[in-house]
């Protein structure tokens, strides 16, 4: 069997994708779910696994080369077949509607070139190699889908996603058009969440619909594309590190490449603060009975430890749930409300700023927020997140009280509505029925889009997740 | 705790809140002399009066009229129908006093008023005496409906019912009145209106069921834990209003949902719970919701068709199998 390997779409705003690292070589012998590469996308670096079995037979994009995603950057076949058919059409397939997969015309622009190809003339229009075996696989490798009833509904999903070079490209009239994965929802929400890709699954319900047993197959038959955390090399509290100032270099400046991550950084923030009117509310929290809440947490055994920030993530997702128009996106001509507190966490990263989300923080207890927060960031660090733990926020908390900030404030990630920043936990002089008196005090920054919300839903908002925090036993229930 | 009968259960509920609030009184067709249609209102004559155990004519606009005015003026009627098909000649006294005087008058006017008697399909009582009477009144607001599947809490929930300001719909059922089971003596117990209880737990499909559907789909459950199908069954318990958390929680757990029904199925209860399913569990449902009702005809005498037109085991087993892709 040949199995194709392209370029994963790992993200909603995955166009292209750079090869990092071949772990296996050309003539390695593979077996399913082994890691095969490393993936730089936009946002983390993912590897990726193999889906068939057989040989490393080629390397169609070199370490370092960028591809759209959707193209083809290697083939695992066996030793004796014959690939040359898939390397020919995987680049040139002009408007052949065989392989949607495939049908992506020549861009000169692609920087890692594919092998010389046979005229387009050459390549046989029906597919010489078998088909997928019938579990499907995780999103990085496409196999040949040669099943009658699904091939539509497989081609139409690799291509509706990969953006508008390969829906342009697809011939008048093919099924791409109007055809979609049949799948239930509750199928889709778990694909999403594991980065399974519904669209190479055999679908085991009424009328080819793909159930949740079919990608619970899809999942058992290998791990999903991001590996175990590796121990994150992560510095530890900065403990007075020594203060040293690096010697003047003879060159007067450098120039930087941007990485992926920068890029995008770089792209997308003009798109919020230029065309969503940000407005901010401030307010200051008495922290003391959440520091000493957290103090008593934190003696207890075998409980996760619990940060300042776990705790502003419960206060925010139970007022979330209060405040709606909060917790909200502008789609067209539409509020959408979410009735979930899916948390985005901004975890600053050595090259820039990543993203990850808490999922569903507005029914899980604390501890568990404490735990998986922790393991988020860690992952985050360590460049192991998967793709699907980057995308679903419906509000971003960005904490920068480690690094002794009094409060600043911070820029809204579209599609959300608003975003929260935290500054330090300070001990001040404060008023307390009328005597001065040390407290510990907090200041947390809410940026709103002005288009969804106004200046008191905000101010509401802050109230109560100050309240929360103020008394935080609540947090507890 | 005594075992006693889904009968005794309701008599002692009488029993109890008329002790309990002299306010509380029993009128209907023969529920004194006779001792009621059913035997519900067994010895209440002879151990209340009959200043509070009131024969009427057979007139059921009149005398639920009669009730409503008592509880405008501050007494808690309990009026039995001596089965439901007949409340349908007071219906204009329900709907359209009962539910309403309170939202008309400004909250002048509550009426802590109780409807209950039997309904629902029984044994070969033909088409006018086996129906779901449910459907007449669970839309209308201001009422509270409640369907109760056991003695215990036939016994808790008209306790409650009694002891509630506002109209309250208890329809029981001919085919449980000898339904024997366990029922708390404590004269305290009661069991809130508006919440639903979990009958089995399961992982695989909640099954949502009420009165004799839900006798029959404890049977079901059991055959289908043989084929290796776990069967969590969630009993309503009241109808209006609906403890949707309780049906949704258990859907978000199981994924799949199937909604027994013993009426014709049009826009019936399994349409509304089927709805809520939809609109608050979408994304966490592997399969659509499927409905086993009642065949959409009136209910034939001959016994062979009566079998037709309810909901068989048979047709539950299936429906609960086909969600589960099996």
């Amino acid at each position: 069997m040949i199995t194709k390997v392209v370029m994963p779409k790992l993200s909603d705003a995955m166009e292209t994708g750079k090869v990092i690292k071949w772990i296996k070589h050309e003539g390695d012998s593979i077996k399913g779910g082994d890691i095969i590469a490393e993936i730089e996308t936009d946002k983390a670096n993912v590897e990726i696994e193999a889906f068939g079995a057989g040989v490393l037979r080629k390397v169609v994009v070199d370490e370092g080369g960028e591809v759209p995603v959707g193209d083809l950057i290697a083939v695992i076949a066996e030793p004796a077949e014959n690939i040359d058919p898939v390397l020919a059409a995987a680049p040139k397939a002009p408007a052949a509607p065989a392989p949607a997969v495939t049908a992506a015309p020549p861009d000169p622009a692609k920087p890692a070139a594919v092998p010389s190809a046979s005229a387009p003339g050459a390549v046989p229009s029906t597919e010489t190699y078998k088909s997928a075996p019938e579990t499907g696989k995780v999103v990085p490798m496409t196999p040949e889908s040669g099943r009658p009833q699904l091939a539509p509904a497989a081609a139409a999903a690799a291509a509706a996603p990969t953006g508008p070079r390969l829906v342009a490209s697809a011939p008048a009239g093919a099924p791409a058009a109007g055809a979609r994965v049949k799948a239930s929802p509750l199928a889709k929400k778990i694909a999403a969440q594991s980065g399974v890709d519904l669209a190479g699954l055999h679908g085991s319900g009424p009328g080819g619909r793909i159930v949740r047993r079919d990608v619970e197959d899809a999942l058992a038959a290998g791990p999903a594309p991001a590996g175990a955390a590796a121990p994150a090399a992560r510095a530890a509290a900065p403990a007075r590190a020594p203060f040293v100032v690096p010697a003047r270099t003879d060159a007067e400046y450098e120039d930087v490449p941007l990485t992926a991550m920068r890029a995008t950084i770089a792209k997308r923030m003009p798109l919020s603060k230029g065309p969503v009117p940000h407005f901010y509310v401030t307010s200051e929290v008495a922290m003391d009975r959440a520091g000493e809440l957290r103090a008593e947490l934190n003696a207890l055994d075998g409980s996760p430890k619990v940060s300042v920030n776990d705790l502003v993530i419960r206060a925010c997702a139970l007022a979330l749930m209060r405040h709606p128009g909060v917790n909200a996106s502008l789609q067209g001509q539409a509020v959408r409300m979410h009735h979930r507190a899916h948390i985005g966490l901004a975890v600053a990263l050595d090259a820039g700023l990543i993203t990850p989300v808490l999922r569903d923080c507005d029914v899980k207890p604390l501890v568990q927020i404490a735990a998986e927060a922790r393991d988020l960031a860690d992952r985050a660090r360590a460049g192991k997140l998967r793709a699907s733990e980057l995308s679903g926020a419906t509000f971003t908390i960005s904490n920068l009280g480690m690094l002794d900030v009094e409060e600043f404030s911070a820029i809204i990630n579209p599609p959300e509505g608003a975003i929260l920043a935290v500054g330090s936990m300070l001990e001040k002089a404060v008023v307390v029925d009328g005597a001065l008196a040390v407290g510990r005090r907090m200041k947390m920054t809410i940026s709103c889009d002005h288009r969804v919300m106004d200046g008191a839903m905000g101010a509401r908002f802050l109230q109560d997740v100050k309240r929360l925090l103020e008394e935080p036993l609540r947090l507890l229930v | 705790m005594a075992i006693m009968t889904y009968r005794e259960a309701l008599n002692q509920a009488l029993r109890e809140e008329m002790d309990r609030d002299p306010r509380v009184f029993v009128m209907g067709e023969e529920v004194g002399l006779y001792d009621g249609a059913y035997k519900v209102t067994q010895g209440l004559l002879k151990a209340y009066g009959d200043k509070r155990i009131i024969d009427t004519p057979i007139c059921e606009s009149g005398f639920t009229g009669i009730g409503v005015g008592a509880a405008m003026l501050g007494l808690r009627p309990v009026i039995e129908m001596m089965t439901f098909n007949f409340s349908i000649l007071a219906l204009d006294q329900i709907v359209n006093s009962a539910a309403k005087m309170c939202y008309m008058s400004g909250g002048q006017y509550p009426i802590p008023l109780v409807v209950r008697g039997p309904g629902g399909p029984a044994a070969q009582l033909a088409a006018q005496h086996s129906q779901s009477m449910e459907t007449y009144f669970y839309h209308v607001p201001g009422l509270k409906v409640v369907r109760p599947t056991t003695p215990a809490d036939a016994k808790g929930l008209l306790k409650s019912a009694i002891r509630d300001d506002n109209p309250v719909i208890f329809i029981e059922a001919e085919t449980l009145y000898a339904v024997k089971g366990e029922v708390p003596d404590d004269p305290d117990f009661t069991i809130p209106l508006g919440k639903a209880i979990i009958r089995r737990e399961g992982t695989d499909v909640t099954v949502i069921a009420y009165m004799g559907m839900m006798y029959r789909a404890m049977e079901v459950a059991e055959e289908l834990a043989k084929e290796g199908i776990s069967c969590e069954l969630v009993d309503p318990r009241t109808l209006r209003p609906m403890d949707t958390d309780t049906i949704v929680s258990s859907v978000r757990k199981t994924h799949r949902a199937v909604v027994l029904e013993a009426g014709a199925g049009f826009a019936g209860m399994g349409s509304e719970i089927a709805s809520e399913i939809a609109e608050e569990a979408f994304d966490d449902l592997d399969a659509p919701v499927e409905r086993v009702t009642g065949e959409n005809a009136p209910m034939p005498y001959a016994k062979n068709l009566e079998r037709l037109k309810t909901p068989s085991k048979e047709k539950i087993a299936d429906a609960i199998r086909k969600v589960c892709y099996r």
